[in-house]
This record gives structure tokens, sequence and C-alpha cells, in this order.
């Protein structure tokens, strides 16, 4: 019985999510073409299956027979390496994400989670950290002027963002008093959910999750238009598709735990505890589920609705707006908490009208600070040793 | 022959044959990768030890920010190959050897004090296993006990930053 539980059932729920993880990619690459096609009112891939549905199966056989192609400048161990450099983070933090609550198997309590470990929060920031090197390593070992300027882009940006990433949560686990995301979401279940009570840190927090998985509108690290295809600019075949993979993973995983931390995680106003053990457990997991499945589908409304940013512009916002309302929610979540003794409808209100006050005036000292200079110095020389040795 | 052991020693080879591959690589950037690789086979061993928190602190800070810096200053200084005989060359390389003969003297007296006393073998086990230090404890310590000196190098690293900032535009200035 010792068995069953220690290794059995790990490994089953290990294989299951990482086959949901590889499974929802392949349904996430069908439905942004299908979405895209719909919202910019064309059909999409609809020949391959019903619907197109096994379009992504076509193009995944497509990517493992291409020529496995190397190119001849590249710095061969690093151009191999990087794209699983990107993969592996990729799909490693959905460990502890929680899918659910828990259903009753074979007289077994078998929660709906990889491993609920008791910094879980941390983790997700720790290896969501490392998922920069794939990108920069990638970039270098490519050998190529795009490819490097793509990464040291995309680089600067996942530091910046990472930074608004891990403080708008700071709010969220004061409430909650815990840093396990299991731990979170049955906080929220039994209360109210967070994007509520830190509306302005929520907002933060997903526009920093864009940031971070390289999506429009901050997808300058692979602007087509200026830098050919970016990091990815030298790679075919299946390294890119594991470039590809890795950025719906991200996508996905991103979803996930936001819906845990912010949106309630697999509680919906008591529908979670419906049915018996089992079947409330099953019903927890479908909720969850749709969460996700809604949070992407906004990814993708959010593609073909927001031009991209431009380079100067997302530094401003990722560090003149953004850090602040992060920093703000710290400090009014733990003030109120303390003044309104754990209201969480004064905390609630009292977050967004202090974003609103650090928003007005960041904006304000912007304008202030654009009318004064009278003409815009663009001569900027921009100097990259690296770049020079390249050629 | 426990899962802790086994992990152990992969956690532990790993971390030693990063470290061995940081000052072996001819290449900086594969000497920072192999730094990268040595930091998360030590975090690896906190885990074991029941340390999860600095485990992780230890992932987002070395592995996840500061060789992030290492690896941009290289690559936009692009540091060609360097070869351990070029760069030990004279005082240098005296220098190098009595630091090396000193660490491996400390290593040494550290591994026999540790082996010839039976109970601290016992005790740094049972340490392990009691103290599972969890996060709450650590905020705790961090946020009462020691809320001194937490906010004090809280300011210091302020200072620094704001000195960066001051120094670089002063630079800035001059060149204008």
């Amino acid at each position: 019985m010792n068995l069953l539980i220690d290794i059995v059932i790990p490994i089953v729920k290990i294989l299951i999510i990482a086959h949901m993880l590889i499974i929802g990619v392949m349904v996430m690459i069908w439905s942004e073409r299908r979405v895209s096609g719909w919202i910019q009112d064309r059909l999409g891939p609809n020949r391959v299956g019903p619907q197109g549905l096994l379009q992504p199966i076509a193009d995944g056989i497509k990517f493992l027979f291409k020529e496995d192609l190397i190119p001849n400048h590249v710095d061969k161990p690093l151009y191999v390496l990087a794209p699983a450099m990107l993969l592996v983070p990729a799909m490693i933090t959905v460990a502890v994400v929680p899918f659910g609550s828990s259903i009753q198997l074979f007289g077994e309590t078998i929660i709906l989670q990889i491993a609920d470990i008791n910094i879980g929060v941390l983790y997700i920031l720790a290896i969501t950290s490392l998922g920069v090197y794939g990108v920069v390593i990638g970039a270098w070992a490519s050998n190529n002027k795009y490819s490097l300027l793509g990464g040291l882009r995309s680089s600067a940006q996942m530091i910046s963002y990472e930074l608004t990433l891990g403080l708008s949560i700071i709010g969220v686990l004061m409430l909650s008093e815990s840093l396990s995301l299991r731990q979170i979401a049955i906080t929220q279940g039994e209360g109210v959910w967070n994007c509520f009570i830190h509306l302005p840190a929520f907002l933060a927090f997903t526009t920093a999750m864009y940031a971070e998985t390289n999506r429009l509108p901050f997808d300058l690290a692979e602007a087509e238009q200026e830098l050919v295809a970016g990091y990815h600019t030298e790679y075919s075949s299946m390294k890119f598709a594991m470039f590809f993979m890795a950025e719906y993973m991200n996508m996905i995983v991103g979803s996930a735990v936001t819906v845990t931390l912010f949106l309630g995680g697999w509680h919906f106003f008591g529908l979670e505890n419906m049915g018996g053990p089992l079947w409330s457990g099953l019903i927890s997991f479908a909720i969850f589920f749709v969460k996700t499945a809604i949070f992407l589908f906004v990814f993708i409304w959010v593609r073909w609705t927001l031009p991209r940013f431009r380079y100067d512009q997302l530094m401003n916002f990722g560090w003149k707006f953004l850090l602040p309302v992060a920093l703000t929610s710290i400090v009014v979540t733990g003030t109120l908490w303390i003044i309104a003794d754990g209201s969480l409808l004064w905390i609630g209100i009292g977050n967004v009208i202090a974003a609103f006050i650090v928003i007005s005036i960041v904006a304000g000292i912007f304008m202030v600070d654009n009318s004064k200079k009278t003409t815009v110095d663009n001569t900027v020389e921009v100097s990259l040793p690296g770049l020079d040795a390249i050629e | 022959m426990t899962a802790e052991h086994i992990f152990f020693f992969i956690f532990g080879g790993v971390s030693l044959i990063g470290a061995i591959s940081v000052i072996s690589f001819r290449h900086p950037i594969y000497s920072a990768l192999a730094l990268i690789v040595t930091f998360f086979a030590q975090a690896g061993l906190f885990v074991l030890l029941g340390a999860h928190f600095v485990a992780a602190v230890q992932v987002i800070v070395y592995a996840g920010a500061i060789m992030v810096l290492f690896l941009f200053v290289i690559m936009l200084l692009n540091l060609g190959t360097l070869s351990l005989k070029g760069a030990l060359s004279g005082k240098l390389k005296g220098v190098a050897i009595l630091l090396g003969i000193l660490l491996a003297i400390e290593g040494i007296y550290i591994a026999v004090t540790t082996l010839n006393n039976p109970n601290t073998a016992v005790a740094s086990s049972e340490v392990a296993a009691d103290t599972s230090y969890s996060i709450e404890e650590i905020g705790e310590l961090l946020f009462k006990d020691y809320l001194l000196p937490f906010e004090v190098t809280s300011l210091i690293l302020l200072a620094a930053l704001i000195g960066v900032i001051v120094l670089v535009k002063r630079g800035n200035q001059q060149e204008n």
C-alpha cells in the first residue's frame, strides 16, 4: 500500500499532467490559429481533420521529419542545448500548481497536484527566472546579429518584469499567510477571490506575465519587422518547434498560476463541493480547466487587439507604472490589514484608490518631464562590442 | 542507502563536476553556465537538508539573477577564449598556489575533524531531520528577532544602489 501511495500515484499524476501539457500545447496552437482567423474574419486552418483539429499533428510530423539543420557558424553545443533550456523550466513549473481539490480513490485521498511544497510561489519564481537562459544562450550561440539583439531585448525585458511579477503577489501572500499554492487557493474558496481584493496587483501581475511569456504586445524579442525572428532566427525543424512549444507551455502554466493566485483556483461559488468524494474532485478539476482555458483565450484576444510596444515604452511602462503599482499594493494591503482590522472590503477599495493615485502621480511627472524636453535627442549612439566581433 | 543518500551523491557529484568545469572550460560563457549548474546542484543539497527557503532563494538570486548579469557582461565585453596558462603568470601563479594549498588544508582539516568526531555526524543528521525550517519560522526570525539588522542591510543595499546611479550620472554629464 505504501508503494502505491509513494511511487505509483505520483508517477501517474506526473504522466497525466505532462501529457495534458503537451496536448494543451497542440490545442493552443490550433485554437490560436482558428481564433486569430475568427478575429480577422477569415477561416484559419480547417482542412486537416474536422475543423482542422488535426493540424497540430500534421505540423508536428512535418517538424520531426524536416532536416535537422545546424548552421556552420554557430556554437554547436550551446546551440543544441538552448531549446531544451527554455522547454525544461516551462515544463517543471507545473509541478506545484494545484489542479483541483482531491479525489477519493481505492480508499485513499489523492490531492490533484504533483507536489504541495510550502514554498510553492518561490519555486515558481525561481524556475521562471531560469527560462531567460534558454533565450540568451540560444541568441548568443546562433552567432547572428538579429538573434543577439532579440536575445538581449528579451532578457532585459524578462528581468525587468520579473520584479513586478514577484512583488505583485506579496499582497496575496500576506492575506493567505502561506506560500503554498494549495493553501492560497483554499483561502480564496473560503473567502473572496484575490482578484477582487488585489485588483491593481492582479492587473500588474497579468501584464508582467504577458511580458514574461514574450507574447504580444511584449514580443520585442521576435519583432519580425526589425529582427527577422529574434532569438530563434537560426533555428529550424524540431529545435524551432521546441522554442515554440516552450512559449505555449509558458502561457498555459502562467494562466494556471494566475487562476490559482487570483481567480480562486478550483473554486466556483460552491459548485466544487457538489457530488460525492470522487465527483467533487473531478468537478473542481473541470472548473480549474475552464478558468485556465478562458484565460488562454484572453491571451489570443490581446494578441490581435494591442499593437507592439516600442522598446523605450516597454521599459518605461515596466519600471515607472507597473513596479510602483505592485509596490503600492504591498504597502496598502499591509497598512489596511492593521488599520481596517482585516476587512477585505476596505483592503480592496484602498488598493484601487491607492493604485489610481500612484498612476496619476507617475503620469503627471512623466508628462512634465516630457514637456521640458523641447528637442528630443534621437541620436543615441549604441555601441555593442559583442556585435562588432561577430562580423 | 536511502533515497536521500542517492540524491546527495547526485547533487554533490553534479556540483563538484560543475565547479571543476567552471575553471577548466576555455570559454567564459561555458564557465558561467557551469557555475549555474553548480548553484543549482547546491540548491538541491539545501533541499535535502530541509532548507527549502534557502534553496529557492539560492536559485532566484544566484542562478536566476546574478548569473544573468554575468552572462550579459561576458557577452557585451565579448571575452574570447582564455587559457589558464596565459592568465596565470609570475606573481599571480605564486598567490594562486598559496591560496590553493591553504584551501586544501582547510578542506582536509574539516574532513578529518568531522570524521573523527562521531557526535558531529549524528548531530548533523538529527539537525537535518528536526529543523526542517518552515518559511513561517524564517519570517518570524527575520521580521521579529532580527528586524534591526534586516532593515540596516536593506538600507545599505539601497545606498549602494543610489551610489551607482549617482556615479553613472556624473560620468555621463562629464562626457557631455
